[in-house]
Protein backbone atom coordinates (compact mmCIF):
# COMPACT_ATOMS: atom_id res chain seq x y z
CA UNK A 1 0.00 0.00 0.00
CA UNK A 2 1.30 3.52 -0.92
CA UNK A 3 1.09 6.35 1.40
CA UNK A 4 -2.54 8.25 -0.31
CA UNK A 5 -3.70 4.39 0.18
CA UNK A 6 -3.04 3.92 3.65
CA UNK A 7 -3.71 7.64 4.72
CA UNK A 8 -7.58 7.69 2.49
CA UNK A 9 -8.59 3.83 4.27
CA UNK A 10 -7.19 4.91 7.95
CA UNK A 11 -9.20 7.63 7.41
CA UNK A 12 -12.25 6.00 5.98
CA UNK A 13 -12.02 3.54 9.16
CA UNK A 14 -12.39 6.61 11.31
CA UNK A 15 -14.96 8.02 9.95
CA UNK A 16 -17.01 4.68 10.09
CA UNK A 17 -15.79 4.51 13.69
CA UNK A 18 -17.56 7.86 14.56
CA UNK A 19 -20.75 6.64 13.09
CA UNK A 20 -20.44 3.50 15.11
CA UNK A 21 -20.00 6.08 18.16
CA UNK A 22 -23.13 8.29 17.84
CA UNK A 23 -25.15 5.49 16.94
CA UNK A 24 -23.83 3.28 20.06
CA UNK A 25 -24.96 6.87 21.84
CA UNK A 26 -28.36 6.83 20.28
CA UNK A 27 -28.63 2.87 21.22
CA UNK A 28 -27.81 3.61 24.85
CA UNK A 29 -29.82 6.72 25.26
CA UNK A 30 -32.63 5.83 23.43
CA UNK A 31 -35.99 6.54 25.56
CA UNK A 32 -38.24 3.81 24.01
CA UNK A 33 -37.27 0.07 22.83
CA UNK A 34 -38.11 1.11 19.40
CA UNK A 35 -35.56 3.65 18.91
CA UNK A 36 -33.08 1.08 20.41
CA UNK A 37 -34.08 -0.96 17.49
CA UNK A 38 -33.51 1.68 15.06
CA UNK A 39 -29.76 2.28 16.66
CA UNK A 40 -28.99 -1.28 16.23
CA UNK A 41 -30.02 -1.67 12.72
CA UNK A 42 -28.21 1.37 11.73
CA UNK A 43 -25.42 -0.53 13.81
CA UNK A 44 -25.18 -3.57 11.92
CA UNK A 45 -24.84 -1.73 8.54
CA UNK A 46 -21.91 -0.15 9.61
CA UNK A 47 -20.58 -2.94 11.50
CA UNK A 48 -20.83 -4.76 7.99
CA UNK A 49 -19.34 -2.03 6.13
CA UNK A 50 -16.51 -2.09 8.74
CA UNK A 51 -15.62 -5.84 8.83
CA UNK A 52 -15.20 -5.45 5.00
CA UNK A 53 -12.92 -2.22 5.43
CA UNK A 54 -11.01 -4.38 8.28
CA UNK A 55 -10.88 -7.51 5.90
CA UNK A 56 -9.21 -5.21 3.43
CA UNK A 57 -6.60 -3.86 5.75
CA UNK A 58 -5.40 -7.42 7.18
CA UNK A 59 -5.90 -8.95 3.39
CA UNK A 60 -8.01 -11.31 4.97
CA UNK A 61 -10.77 -12.93 2.29
CA UNK A 62 -12.84 -14.66 5.24
CA UNK A 63 -13.99 -11.91 6.65
CA UNK A 64 -16.31 -10.71 3.69
CA UNK A 65 -17.92 -14.00 4.58
CA UNK A 66 -17.72 -13.01 8.51
CA UNK A 67 -19.51 -10.11 7.24
CA UNK A 68 -22.41 -11.86 5.36
CA UNK A 69 -23.36 -13.78 7.71
CA UNK A 70 -23.32 -11.17 10.03
CA UNK A 71 -25.69 -9.05 8.09
CA UNK A 72 -28.00 -12.35 7.35
CA UNK A 73 -28.32 -12.44 11.59
CA UNK A 74 -28.70 -8.99 12.32
CA UNK A 75 -31.73 -8.83 9.33
CA UNK A 76 -33.09 -11.29 10.86
CA UNK A 77 -33.59 -10.25 14.77
CA UNK A 78 -34.31 -6.61 13.59
CA UNK A 79 -37.25 -8.49 11.84
CA UNK A 80 -38.33 -10.66 14.98
CA UNK A 81 -38.38 -7.75 17.27
CA UNK A 82 -40.19 -5.33 14.66
CA UNK A 83 -42.91 -8.27 15.00
CA UNK A 84 -42.27 -8.28 18.82
CA UNK A 85 -42.69 -4.62 18.89
CA UNK A 86 -46.57 -4.81 16.33
CA UNK A 87 -47.86 -7.22 19.30
CA UNK A 88 -48.12 -10.39 16.93
CA UNK A 89 -45.38 -12.45 18.89
CA UNK B 1 -5.75 0.71 -16.25
CA UNK B 2 -5.04 -1.15 -13.00
CA UNK B 3 -4.68 2.61 -11.58
CA UNK B 4 -7.97 3.39 -13.00
CA UNK B 5 -9.39 0.79 -11.10
CA UNK B 6 -7.23 1.49 -7.77
CA UNK B 7 -8.31 5.61 -7.76
CA UNK B 8 -12.55 4.54 -8.38
CA UNK B 9 -11.96 2.05 -5.75
CA UNK B 10 -10.30 4.95 -3.46
CA UNK B 11 -13.11 7.47 -4.62
CA UNK B 12 -15.83 4.75 -3.40
CA UNK B 13 -14.36 4.18 0.31
CA UNK B 14 -14.18 8.12 0.84
CA UNK B 15 -17.92 8.33 -0.12
CA UNK B 16 -19.12 5.34 1.69
CA UNK B 17 -17.06 6.68 4.78
CA UNK B 18 -18.60 10.07 4.59
CA UNK B 19 -22.17 8.67 4.51
CA UNK B 20 -21.88 6.05 6.90
CA UNK B 21 -20.75 8.74 9.23
CA UNK B 22 -23.64 10.89 8.44
CA UNK B 23 -26.16 7.92 9.15
CA UNK B 24 -24.62 7.75 12.15
CA UNK B 25 -24.83 11.07 13.09
CA UNK B 26 -28.51 11.33 12.29
CA UNK B 27 -29.31 8.59 14.11
CA UNK B 28 -27.80 10.70 16.86
CA UNK B 29 -29.15 14.20 16.30
CA UNK B 30 -32.97 13.39 14.59
CA UNK B 31 -35.72 14.29 17.07
CA UNK B 32 -38.17 11.44 16.32
CA UNK B 33 -38.28 8.05 15.97
CA UNK B 34 -39.31 8.39 12.01
CA UNK B 35 -36.86 10.75 11.24
CA UNK B 36 -33.87 9.06 12.68
CA UNK B 37 -35.43 5.84 10.72
CA UNK B 38 -35.14 8.06 7.45
CA UNK B 39 -32.08 9.18 8.10
CA UNK B 40 -30.09 6.39 9.74
CA UNK B 41 -31.09 3.72 6.77
CA UNK B 42 -30.94 5.63 3.89
CA UNK B 43 -27.40 7.29 4.59
CA UNK B 44 -25.81 3.84 5.81
CA UNK B 45 -27.44 1.88 3.01
CA UNK B 46 -25.97 4.17 0.49
CA UNK B 47 -22.24 4.31 2.25
CA UNK B 48 -22.59 0.40 3.18
CA UNK B 49 -22.71 -0.13 -0.25
CA UNK B 50 -20.34 2.23 -1.74
CA UNK B 51 -17.98 1.49 0.67
CA UNK B 52 -18.03 -2.21 0.34
CA UNK B 53 -17.99 -2.10 -3.89
CA UNK B 54 -14.79 0.32 -3.25
CA UNK B 55 -12.82 -1.74 -1.30
CA UNK B 56 -14.01 -4.98 -4.10
CA UNK B 57 -12.21 -2.41 -6.94
CA UNK B 58 -8.94 -1.70 -4.25
CA UNK B 59 -8.49 -5.29 -3.94
CA UNK B 60 -9.21 -5.84 -8.45
CA UNK B 61 -6.55 -2.96 -8.28
CA UNK B 62 -4.10 -5.48 -6.61
CA UNK B 63 -2.81 -7.73 -9.58
CA UNK B 64 -1.97 -11.82 -9.18
CA UNK B 65 1.59 -12.87 -9.75
CA UNK B 66 1.25 -13.72 -13.22
CA UNK B 67 -0.74 -10.31 -14.01
CA UNK B 68 -4.41 -10.86 -14.14
CA UNK B 69 -7.21 -9.07 -11.82
CA UNK B 70 -7.94 -10.25 -8.53
CA UNK B 71 -12.13 -10.75 -9.19
CA UNK B 72 -13.15 -12.98 -6.23
CA UNK B 73 -13.26 -10.11 -3.61
CA UNK B 74 -15.70 -8.24 -6.24
CA UNK B 75 -17.62 -10.79 -7.04
CA UNK B 76 -18.56 -11.44 -2.89
CA UNK B 77 -18.54 -7.27 -2.35
CA UNK B 78 -21.26 -7.34 -5.18
CA UNK B 79 -23.17 -10.27 -3.49
CA UNK B 80 -22.90 -8.46 -0.20
CA UNK B 81 -24.17 -5.09 -1.95
CA UNK B 82 -27.14 -6.78 -3.51
CA UNK B 83 -28.27 -8.49 -0.36
CA UNK B 84 -27.86 -5.01 1.63
CA UNK B 85 -29.64 -3.44 -1.02
CA UNK B 86 -32.70 -6.25 -0.63
CA UNK B 87 -32.90 -6.56 3.09
CA UNK B 88 -32.45 -2.94 4.86
CA UNK B 89 -35.65 -1.18 3.40
CA UNK B 90 -37.53 -4.21 4.39
CA UNK B 91 -36.12 -3.88 7.67
CA UNK B 92 -36.99 -0.21 8.43
CA UNK B 93 -40.46 -0.95 6.80
CA UNK B 94 -40.89 -3.73 9.10
CA UNK B 95 -40.14 -1.39 12.31
CA UNK B 96 -42.07 1.52 11.09
CA UNK B 97 -45.26 -0.64 11.38
CA UNK B 98 -44.14 -1.78 14.26
CA UNK B 99 -43.57 1.41 16.00
CA UNK B 100 -46.87 3.12 14.15
CA UNK B 101 -48.53 -0.80 15.59
CA UNK B 102 -47.16 0.47 19.20
CA UNK B 103 -48.59 3.58 19.01
CA UNK B 104 -45.58 5.95 18.65
CA UNK B 105 -46.61 9.23 16.88
CA UNK B 106 -44.54 11.50 14.27
CA UNK B 107 -43.44 14.67 16.32
CA UNK B 108 -45.77 16.82 13.13
CA UNK B 109 -47.92 19.73 14.94
CA UNK B 110 -51.44 18.73 13.92
CA UNK B 111 -50.09 15.32 12.80
CA UNK B 112 -53.24 13.07 12.96
CA UNK B 113 -54.35 15.35 9.56
CA UNK B 114 -51.57 13.98 7.89
CA UNK B 115 -51.94 10.54 8.76
CA UNK B 116 -53.07 8.41 5.96
CA UNK B 117 -51.74 4.87 7.24
CA UNK B 118 -54.75 5.20 9.99
CA UNK B 119 -57.49 4.28 8.03
CA UNK B 120 -56.09 1.23 6.18
CA UNK B 121 -55.02 0.69 9.98
CA UNK B 122 -58.50 0.71 11.68
CA UNK B 123 -60.20 -1.39 8.80
CA UNK B 124 -57.11 -3.96 9.21
CA UNK B 125 -57.91 -4.38 12.98
CA UNK B 126 -61.28 -4.84 12.17
CA UNK B 127 -60.69 -7.12 9.40
CA UNK B 128 -58.34 -8.94 11.75
CA UNK B 129 -61.55 -8.86 14.64
CA UNK B 130 -63.90 -10.42 11.77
Amino acid sequence: MDVLTQYIVYGALGFTVLGILFAFFRFVKGPTAADRTVALDTLTTISVAGLVLAGYLFQRFIYLDVALVYGVLGFIGIIVIARYLEGAL
Amino acid sequence: MIEVYHYIGLFLIVLGSIFLFLGGLGIYRMPDLYDRLQAGTKASTLGAMSLILGVGFLQMAQAMPDGSLQTNWLIKAIILVVFIALSNPISSHALARGAYKKGIKPLIKGGDDYDAYKEQFQTEKEEDKA
